[in-house]
């Protein structure tokens, strides 16, 4: 076997890159980025403001779009994650929301949903919330791994009932909680003028960074993905690390709740998170990820929420009406789902590569 | 186009990034021959192979078919099989939850309309015709291995193709049923049909063959007949070097002393779900032996009952003298031992991981959940063992599965090596592997009882476990019925012991 000589790794730099995982997310945030800067550079405005508590607040489409993707980006580490171990989604996320919303609430507000003092601690509403998250992620991770249930039907059970649990969990109230510091995690914390949830965000990243960087998870989940049986026999128990994924996810829901629920400071059991489970599988499929398991790249599926969460905005700016919304989302997703095709890609690369040749031609004569 | 000539293929270039696969290869298929393709792993075989059955595109290089002028394009395997090629390929790529007869008429319907009397009226003739004793109406699942081979051979056949390409058809089948299926491809040939048989068995080649194409590193040998090709030097072809006997890498390695060569492993009563009669087992330090015996006589269960890859049903083990319990892989491996699985695809790689990751796969796995290596560790551990063994790999990243059969093997060889078990059992390592790396596993086998390792080793080419083993157990029907040792080792006790009774 030669080694390619070193020109030719040089004059092929576009159509390596084009093979990248993390060339797709990347590629359809530039597009997005170009298509605002000529239609309307305002776009990328950034103005300096107060709100109406006096604070200091930075606004702008910039600053909402990774203020509003950051639910979508924790559940995409999660999503990520199930996917890769056993190969298929969760698509219960939206009603696992509701469900750990609705804790949140019913803790922070007592079993008669007084909402006029704190009946407890936020820390403590966040923390039970967690528990109960994961135990309705462990819930579905046991249907997956033990049972051997498909991934979508095991987790469809929740998916359907989970907003009824939702609001029996409060009675079928609608708690509003007054408390100011509450509204922190989903807003701005007096004198910061970046967004929380921004922060909450990274903080969720950097953690999944760091449990990637200093476990095996990652090895694990993908060599379980790809292959059961090697992995038994290499020592590892694939039902356990499939297991575990859904248990993760679980927390990235609870996370994710708590920034949803302190926005609004309420919950609206049929509207929370609606639909955010086909968003979070998209976002990991925007990443290059396969959604049959197998290798992965958490970053990647964090840019694919990030595109999800532009594109919505850009949406938006140009006056789609919300009803009208879904459909031009489905005409861009097609354009980036067929752009992630590795078909397509080895043709973009062979494409790159052709570009070269006559120039390198050229030069040789 | 020559005279009789089926197929030719003039100056075929074929070239992956960074691997030039074809080089200026030129093949030709006869009228009712049958064409042994060799060459080692990564020769080239596959490629040709490939290109000639539209699953790769020819860099250049033309193909001429009898009854058509000039050279035809292949585009597709759609292309191919409108042309009359047909493959069966190693792995069976038939419908297994579907009948024989279906399998044999799955998607060439024209009309979309089933006429099920006709079509298993029509099987059923045509497995008569070929002898393959099967009903038509019969889930192609419960038929054998071979069965299900042939049934592949009779599409083929009534989809009259005149190229019959059978890439590694034998390597899962036991004797009687190689028989049967050389029965088959010789009456193929008796009709006209050329055929193109990839195989590793040099035994079977000489058995059935009339020509011989050698290809080595991407480039044509030549092309010989049988008769004027001595096993000794096909193999010297192959290997582009001069061989000398390798019957005899035993003596070349001393063998492994020590004083006290207590016992690693002991077994005694061990049964698992697979249906194995309690056997007891041991093994010394430094110890080579074998189980042997038929396809399906449970010898890889036995192993598998050692490692702890079927459930543990009973029996008492000792790992150097000391009780443990062994249920599941990582007990095992926790207690040193290592399992190279028999079916490398299934049960060995993880396809899509590198070969760095598959290297370290299961060294990480015993290190522990929280103690990843690091990059730089893995590629240290991985390099080593690419040069130790010989791995053929672009590089450390490659995915596992874009590696040759024997490459492969390797890195799953690497990666129990990686370990430093004290026993270590391999099955079927030289499977489907070409000759070389043959010699190369059975070399290493003995050097690394030499320095003390215990090995078990299985494999169906009896010599080799001759070559190899001081103590053989033989199975048959599930049941350990035979243990042989020094002048009991020969090809002859081990086929009686094997047949059963023991008589001479």
């Amino acid at each position: 076997m030669t080694a390619r000589p070193k020109t030719a790794e040089k004059s092929s730099f576009l159509a390596s890159i084009v093979r990248k995982q993390i060339f797709i997310p990347i590629a359809a945030l530039l597009l997005l980025a170009i298509f605002n800067l000529i239609m309307d550079p305002s776009f990328f405005k950034i103005t300096l403001g107060h709100n109406i508590e006096g604070n200091p607040v930075l606004s702008g489409n910039i600053i909402s779009i990774i203020d509003y993707g950051s639910e979508l980006a924790i559940l995409a580490i999660g999503m990520t994650l199930v996917t890769a171990a056993s190969r298929g989604q969760d698509i219960s996320v939206g009603a696992a929301i509701a469900i750990s919303g609705s804790v949140v609430l019913r803790i922070l507000c007592g079993p008669n949903a007084d909402a006029a003092t704190l009946q407890a601690p936020i820390i403590v509403a966040f923390l039970a919330s967690c528990i109960v998250a994961m135990a309705f992620g462990a819930f579905n991770g046991a249907l997956v791994s033990i049972f051997r249930i498909q991934p979508m039907v095991a987790t469809l059970i929740l998916f359907t009932a989970g907003r009824s649990i939702a609001a029996w969990i409060n009675h079928n109230k609608l708690p509003v909680v007054n408390d100011k510091t509450f509204a922190y995690f989903g807003g701005y914390i007096p004198g910061i003028p970046i967004p929380t949830p921004v922060f909450i965000a990274i903080a969720c990243f950097i953690v999944i960074w760091i449990v990637l960087k200093f476990t095996t998870l990652g090895l694990y989940a993908q060599a379980v993905g790809i292959n059961e049986k090697t992995s038994r026999l290499n020592g590892l128990n694939p039902a356990f690390i499939k297991f575990i994924t859904y248990v993760i996810l679980g927390l990235c829901v609870a996370v994710a709740a708590f920034i949803k629920v302190s926005r609004v400071s309420t919950i609206n059991y049929s509207v929370v998170a609606k639909d955010i489970e086909m968003d979070a599988i998209l976002a990991v499929a925007l990443g290059g990820n396969s959604l049959s398991g197998g290798k992965f790249s958490i970053s990647a599926s964090i840019l694919g929420a990030y595109v999800i969460q532009f594109l919505t905005t850009t949406l938006y700016k140009f006056n789609v009406q919300a009803d009208a919304l879904p459909a031009y989302k489905a005409v861009v997703v097609i354009l980036l789902v067929i752009l992630s095709a590795p078909i397509v890609r080895e043709k973009l690369s062979a494409f790159f590569k052709s570009l070269r040749s006559p120039v390198k031609a050229e030069s040789k004569s | 186009m020559q005279e009789k000539s089926l197929l030719e293929m003039r100056g075929i270039y074929k070239s992956f990034p960074g691997v030039k696969a074809l080089r200026n290869v030129d093949f030709t298929l006869r009228e009712g021959e049958i064409h042994a393709l060799m060459g080692e792993n990564g020769a080239g075989k596959s490629t040709l192979i490939k290109v000639l059955t539209g699953v790769h595109i020819k860099d250049s290089g033309d193909i001429f078919l009898k009854g058509h002028s000039g050279a035809v394009q292949i585009h597709s395997p759609q292309d191919a099989q409108n042309l009359g090629i047909s493959t069966v390929y190693q792995e069976i790529s038939l419908c297994p939850n579907l009948s024989v007869a279906e399998n044999i008429f799955l998607g060439r319907g024209k009309h979309g309309i089933v006429n099920w009397r006709n079509m298993n009226r029509h099987a059923g003739k045509l497995l008569d015709s070929l002898g393959i004793a099967v009903k038509p109406t019969q889930q192609l699942a419960s038929c054998s291995i071979a069965v299900q081979q042939m049934v592949a051979i009779a599409r083929a056949v009534d989809m009259e193709c005149s190229v019959l390409i059978l890439d590694e058809p034998t390597s899962s089948l036991d004797e009687s049923e190689v028989e049967k299926l050389f029965g088959l491809m010789r009456q193929l040939k008796e009709r006209g049909v050329g055929i193109i048989f990839v195989t590793h068995f040099l035994d079977q080649v000489y058995e059935v063959c009339d020509r011989i194409t050698v290809l080595r590193d991407g480039q044509l040998v030549g092309e010989y007949e049988i008769e004027k090709l001595p096993r000794v030097q096909l193999v010297s072809k192959m290997l582009g070097k001069e061989l000398d006997d390798m019957a005899d890498i035993k003596n070349d390695i001393p063998v492994f002393e020590e004083k006290d060569k207590g016992y690693v492993y002991e077994a005694e009563g061990l049964c698992s779900s697979e249906g194995i009669k309690p056997f007891n087992f041991n093994i010394r330090k430094g110890e080579v032996n074998g189980f042997t015996g038929l396809l399906g006589s449970g010898r890889s269960e036995c192993v598998r009952a050692i490692f702890g890859a079927d459930k543990v049903t009973g029996g008492r083990v000792k790992v150097n003298g000391k009780e443990v319990k062994i249920n599941k892989p990582i007990d095992a491996m926790k207690n040193g031992i290592a399992y190279l699985p028999e079916d490398r695809k299934r049960d060995g790689i993880v396809g899509d991981l590198s070969v760095r990751d598959n290297i370290i796969l299961a060294l990480q796995v015993k290190k522990g959940f929280f103690k990843p290596f690091t990059k730089a560790e893995a590629i240290k551990f991985a390099e080593e063992y690419i040069k130790l063994l010989d791995i053929k790999t672009a590089s450390v990243d490659t995915p596992i599965k874009s590696l040759s059969g024997g490459n492969q093997q390797k890195v799953i060889l690497g990666r129990w090596l990686l370990t430093h078990p004290e026993y270590l059992i391999l099955d079927e390592p030289t499977r489907g592997i070409d000759v070389g790396t043959k010699v190369d596993i059975q070399k290493l086998v003995l050097k690394l009882a030499s320095e003390g390792m215990s090995i078990t080793f299985i494999s169906s080419e009896t010599d080799e476990m001759l070559r190899t083993c001081s103590r053989l157990m033989v199975m048959r029907d599930r049941k350990l019925v035979g243990e042989l040792t020094g002048d009991e080792l020969t090809q002859n006790t081990i086929m009686n012991t094997i047949a059963g009774g023991g008589q001479e």
